[in-house]
């Protein structure tokens, strides 16, 4: 019998974290280097300026205000869509209950690509122009599901005679919905919006189809790591996406934890 | 009642009687949406690929036809539907063999802190962004990146330079080879295979564990006949992702990568520069195919109740 893992096993855990984290880690000694012409491993030297550079420069600033924007409204169209969805696969049986959740899976669980490539030539189809709207009609598509997962995973977990002393008691379903309902799945709807924005803002295979001209921060990246144009500012901006994201996680995992499912396990 | 005079008791009353009126209205903007927005243009899409394009005026012929899916098994086509599917393959493997011992690990033996550290030390990389991950991997595999400084300084270097010159896994250096291309597909993937298999061993009961011991399993029959089993449709739900995204996807082996396309490159070429609607199309049903047949196999064994 043995209580005690084996070296070779916790050799191979810890090895594969290290690979999870080693090359996030890299980068934030890049965003210190000196060097801007190659990416030479060890830097030549550390410098601060790079920061400077990063926040004079508009076009940095513009596509990480527009990134926002569409995570924002995503989430919140995300989060009503998707909580309506749960309350109604987790309360009732209903034919074509197992279709319905289906649908709502579906979206991610497709390749990036066929959802972009459908939506745009739908849009082409009926002449939609590509704008803000279409990125956000691709984003809140594809994150109902993490809100979904969450409202649902906690609609189960509360019991539904709760819901019926309230209204025996004589609340309306409004009254219900509001003392009720709604402070029981508070935080499960907090932490899925909180990953559904994150989902959003770090969206780039589905918005490459759905955006016209509009860069998001995820595009602009993209557009430096095919033609670089300054690598010290893409390392600085790469540093502080990989911060930002951290936040979200974290606070979703608080909110979550101790919970039967735990926040995040379906990106 | 009082409240049943207002609008909301009314309203309220309304939904006591018909529960199925409540169930309606909660129902139909979700369906609605995903509907028109996600159904509408899919199939949309896969109509497209019914139909072909004409090769001299390079206008979408709208007659029904199965030639452009012919053109699918055209040699060079039908090259990059192999490569894909085999780099997928190559992938999902080697994340369930590096996946499992950290799953095994934190299920079994991090308790407290330790499970906390495992748990965000999976969320952390899986939630951090997509682009920055195949971007550190650029920083890495580049000629004057770390991995070669680490080989130079370990004075190691014709190994490395002797497995580049393998022809189809090596190349000019590791960052346009096929196995840069594998590296950071595994790095990018790995956590949607941990956490799956992480939640099936979870369920493995210790006792069981003890009761194979007890009765005179050696530790790796242990593992080939009670853990393996258990772990398998966990297994199989991670491969879901991790063959799935891999498949679909064409920014990494744009960035890291050889010249020859993968099924997702082909699909944006095709619809972009090329315009060539119904071909990109074809090729986007056969991920779609694929998947369909992986998650009937993948159903069968089990693999949802882990999900």
């Amino acid at each position: 019998m043995h209580y005690k893992a084996s070296l070779g096993l916790k050799i191979a855990a810890a090895a594969g974290l290290l690979f999870l984290h080693l090359p996030i880690m890299l980068i934030f000694v890049y965003a210190f280097t000196t060097e801007d012409k190659s990416y030479q491993w060890p830097p030549p030297g550390l410098t601060l300026k790079w920061f400077a550079v990063t926040w004079n420069r508009p076009d940095v600033w513009t596509a990480l205000g527009l990134s926002l924007r569409v995570a924002a409204i995503s989430t919140a169209v995300a989060m009503v869509l998707g909580t309506l969805c749960a309350a109604a696969v987790a309360r009732s049986r209903f034919f074509g209950r197992e279709t319905v959740s289906l649908l709502v899976i579906l979206p991610i669980a497709l390749p990036g690509i066929i959802t972009g490539i459908s939506l745009r030539s739908a849009f082409n189809l009926v002449d939609i122009p590509f704008s803000f709207w279409t990125i956000v009609l691709g984003h809140a598509t594809f994150c109902i599901v993490v809100v979904y997962n969450n409202a649902v995973a906690r609609f189960r977990r509360t019991s539904g005679s709760l819901v019926e002393a309230s209204l025996d008691l004589g609340a309306t379903y409004f009254q219900t919905l509001r003392f009720v309902i709604l402070p029981n799945i508070a935080t499960a709807l907090l932490a899925g919006g909180m990953l559904a924005f994150a989902l959003s803002f770090d969206e780039v295979i589905v918005t490459t189809f759905t955006a016209g001209q509009q860069q998001t921060l995820p595009i602009w990246m993209l557009e430096e790591l095919v033609r670089p144009r300054q690598r010290p500012v893409t390392n600085v901006v790469a540093m502080v996406v990989v911060l930002v994201t951290f936040l979200p996680i974290v606070g979703a995992y608080y909110l979550t934890r101790g919970t039967e499912t735990v926040a995040g396990q379906g990106k | 009642m009082a409240s049943t005079a207002t609008f909301g008791g009314r309203v309220s009353d309304a939904f006591w009687r018909k529960p199925r009126l409540l169930l309606a209205l909660l129902l139909v903007p979700p369906v609605l949406w995903l509907g028109i927005v996600y159904l509408g243009s899919l199939f949309a899409l896969l109509a497209q690929s019914f139909f072909s394009i004409d090769e001299f005026s390079g206008l979408i012929n709208y007659d029904f036809t199965l030639k452009t899916y012919g053109e699918l098994f055209r040699p060079s086509n039908f090259d990059i539907l192999l490569r894909t599917v085999a780099m997928a393959g190559a992938v999902t493997l080697a994340a369930a063999i590096v996946a499992f011992p950290i799953a095994y690990y934190a299920a079994r033996y991090a308790n407290g802190r330790w499970k906390v550290i495992f748990y965000l030390g999976v969320m952390l990389p899986l939630w951090s962004s997509y682009l920055v991950k195949v971007y550190s991997w650029k920083l890495i595999l580049a000629k004057e990146g770390i991995l070669n400084w680490l080989f130079e300084t370990l004075h190691l270097s014709w190994v490395l330079q002797a497995y580049l010159s393998v022809p189809g896994i090596g190349g000019y250096s590791l960052s346009v080879s096929w196995t840069g291309t594998f590296l950071v597909f595994l790095y990018v993937w790995l956590p949607f295979m941990i956490l799956p298999v992480q939640a099936a061993l979870e369920r493995v009961p210790s006792s069981m564990l003890e009761a194979s011991g007890d009765l005179g399993a050696q530790p790796g029959q242990t593992l080939r006949y009670v853990i393996l089993p258990l772990a398998l449709p966990g297994i199989i739900a991670g491969s879901i992702f991790t063959f799935s995204l891999t498949l679909g996807d064409y920014i990494i082996p744009q960035i890291v990568g050889t010249s020859a396309r993968m099924i997702g490159q082909a699909v944006y070429q095709f619809q972009g520069t090329a315009g060539n609607i119904p071909l990109a199309a074809a090729f986007a049903v056969v991920p779609i195919l694929v998947m369909g047949i992986y998650l009937t196999i993948a159903r069968r064994m089990g693999a949802f109740d882990a999900l």
